[in-house]
């Protein structure tokens, strides 16, 4: 398979042990999809339809199957991401406390809209639904982290720090 | 004068209290050894004895949830801690999780043990990654000290526990949509019945249970079920964790009685409302229940009864305080707009008709609101929700109840601040 000129390569694990592990967990093979679409996730930065067709493989399913799944799910993606991807929660408690205000920050200062992503890869931008974190609104998870009770002068500090 | 002292957040302002070291200091696992040398059956009749009720959000006794398990059945139980906390405007979990997770997963054990069953799961929202690695700890730790896998405080007894992250989805909380997420596939809620105690994960007897439910039974065990029962409503008893956020000076999670007055919550733990502001509307138990108006808020007590009789509910306890300034219009379309976000699709009433509500209020915010919009927002949530009527119930047009779920809030908006709804109808012309 070609794509841009350069050989596309077949999506494989590089822990096979990790998946050997999650494996052993369930005494249903397709009990481990969901651990496995994280895992895949982590090695490549989104789910391509090599990694479907391999997860299908896997958990010995059809990869229409593994597709559905992956769909349905808000943090599976099926496109590459930024490097960093910054999610403000826009849900009642967040808006109320001024997460519009952080969205609106960072479109302004990196010119990209929720749902888009620099030319540079250097962030992507999401409005998310409640991240379970009301009591310290406005939250805003940038890749695997919370960053609680924000205003918008200590936001965009933060957000100085990822390259 | 308040006599209560907090029971499952007791040491969470103390350092290291998330060590299993702390935990066996403080008395940890005492009821787990307690526990394992009793009758399985007497223990759930210990947690049905003391009225415990769930706290995720339906409120649904515990002990009888267990008693479904089938007595004669050779299938594998499982137990399912639900961590999956996503009701907008509830982060009690999530704490409970960070300072406290071995009082869980003592819960945990002692549930399992009660049911029968050797493989429990802990399905914890996805995006909670550093509860997530946290509690990959506190596992590992507690199969290093005999209190998971083979023959558990030298009992018989053997329990192992998976931790399977979820991957953003708010109806996998739902206990049916959760099994099938766990399953592998998209988190469709399941017609019941049969119910997940009959035919749960794998088809097998299943029962799942909200963190601070588990959270409390430790607690049952050791000070026994007359101990729970004696604090709050008899009916729905034992400490609540309820968190407050929104309009509130101090918001936070606060660990009091069932049954204590909103108003209370309100203004003496949070703090009362920033810079003087009225109050306006409080979402007493997360955004699936009915909004109360100030009024109706300052004299309720936060009970499962009492809401209900309120045409609410005390649902996970999650109170959103709005003041005199917030648009009633704004937060309705906000609420709609997470129910349209989070629909997981497969019912065509609550799918399509939470589209509508959105498109609907969003074009009333932007001034293009049309003079019937009133009655037809009240048409569509009676489509999604059914007819509420309490005395009924009123499930049926959906196959969870996510449908009520939205339903309720926006139905209450709409019928509570009409008002401020009219103001964006177009006006009728003054003949001169």
């Amino acid at each position: 398979m070609k794509s841009n000129g350069k050989l596309k390569q077949r999506f494989t694990f590089s822990d096979p042990e990790r998946v050997e592990q999650i494996f052993s967990q369930y005494s249903d093979k397709k009990s481990a999809t969901l651990p496995l679409l994280h895992l895949a996730q982590s090695q490549e930065g989104y789910i391509s339809n090599s990694v479907i067709e391999n997860i299908a493989d896997l958990v010995d399913c059809h990869s229409a199957v593994v597709m559905d799944c992956v769909s349905f799910y808000t943090m599976l993606y099926t496109k590459p991401q930024g490097r960093h991807i910054i999610q403000v929660c826009q849900t009642l408690s967040c808006s109320l406390n001024g997460a519009d205000a952080l969205v609106d920050h960072v479109t302004d200062k990196y010119e990209i809209k929720p749902g888009e992503t620099m030319a540079n890869d250097r962030f992507t931008l999401m409005k998310v639904e409640c991240l379970g974190s009301c009591g310290t609104a406005p939250v805003v998870q940038i890749n695997k982290e919370y960053h609680e009770g924000l205003s918008t002068q200590k936001f965009d500090k933060l957000l100085e720090s990822f390259e | 004068m308040n006599t209560f002292k907090p029971v499952l957040t007791e040491y969470i302002d103390q350092q290291d209290c998330h060590t299993l070291p702390f935990y066996k200091r403080v008395g940890g696992y005492t009821a787990l050894d307690k526990v394992l040398k009793m009758n399985p059956e007497d223990v759930t009749q210990e947690v049905k004895d003391s009225n415990l009720r769930g706290r995720g959000g339906a409120g649904f006794p515990t002990g009888v949830k267990w008693g479904f398990i089938p007595k004669d059945s050779n299938k594998p139980k499982y137990l399912i801690n639900n961590a999956d906390e996503s009701e907008p405007g509830t982060f009690k979990d999530r704490l409970l999780m960070n300072k406290a997770p071995h009082q869980m997963l003592e819960g945990m054990v002692i549930a399992a043990y009660a049911i029968g069953c050797h493989t429990s799961f802990i399905y914890i929202r996805g995006e909670f990654y550093k509860e997530y690695k946290l509690l990959e700890k506190v596992v590992t730790e507690a199969y290093e000290n005999n209190l998971l896998g083979d023959n558990i405080l030298g009992s018989n007894y053997s329990l192992d526990v998976v931790i399977h992250r979820g991957a953003g989805a708010y109806i996998c909380g739902e206990e049916t949509g959760l099994i099938e997420s766990l399953e592998g596939k998209r988190g469709w809620p399941r017609i019941k019945p049969p119910f997940p105690a009959i035919e749960g994960y794998l088809k097998s007897p299943t029962i799942v249970n909200n963190v601070e439910t588990l959270s409390c039974l430790p607690h049952i065990v050791n000070r026994g079920a007359g101990w729970f029962k004696s604090i709050g409503p008899e009916k729905g008893p034992g400490p609540r964790l309820f968190c407050i956020s929104g309009c509130v000076n101090n918001p936070g999670v606060f660990e009091e009685p069932m049954g204590v007055s909103l108003k209370e919550l309100i203004f003496d733990r949070a703090g009362g409302i920033p810079d003087g502001k009225q109050l306006k509307a409080v979402f007493p138990g997360g955004s699936s229940s009915a909004i109360l108006t100030a009024n109706e808020a300052i004299d309720v007590m936060m009970d499962f009864e009492e809401l209900v009789e309120k045409k609410s509910m005390l649902g996970s306890a999650g109170v959103i305080v709005m003041d005199e300034t917030v648009n009633m219009v704004q937060a309705c379309l906000n609420i709609a707009r997470f129910y349209a976000h989070e629909s997981c699709g497969q019912c065509t009433p609550c799918r399509e008709g939470t589209a509508w509500l959105v498109k609907m209020l969003t074009r009333l915010v932007n001034g293009g609101g049309k003079p019937n919009d009133i009655d037809m927002l009240f048409e569509i949530t009676d489509n999604i929700g059914g007819l509420i009527d309490f005395s009924k119930g009123s499930f049926g047009k959906t196959i969870c109840p996510f449908g009520e779920a939205v339903a309720w809030p926006v139905r209450s908006f709409v019928e509570k601040f009409k008002g401020e709804f009219m103001e964006y109808l177009p006006q009728e012309k003054v003949v001169a």
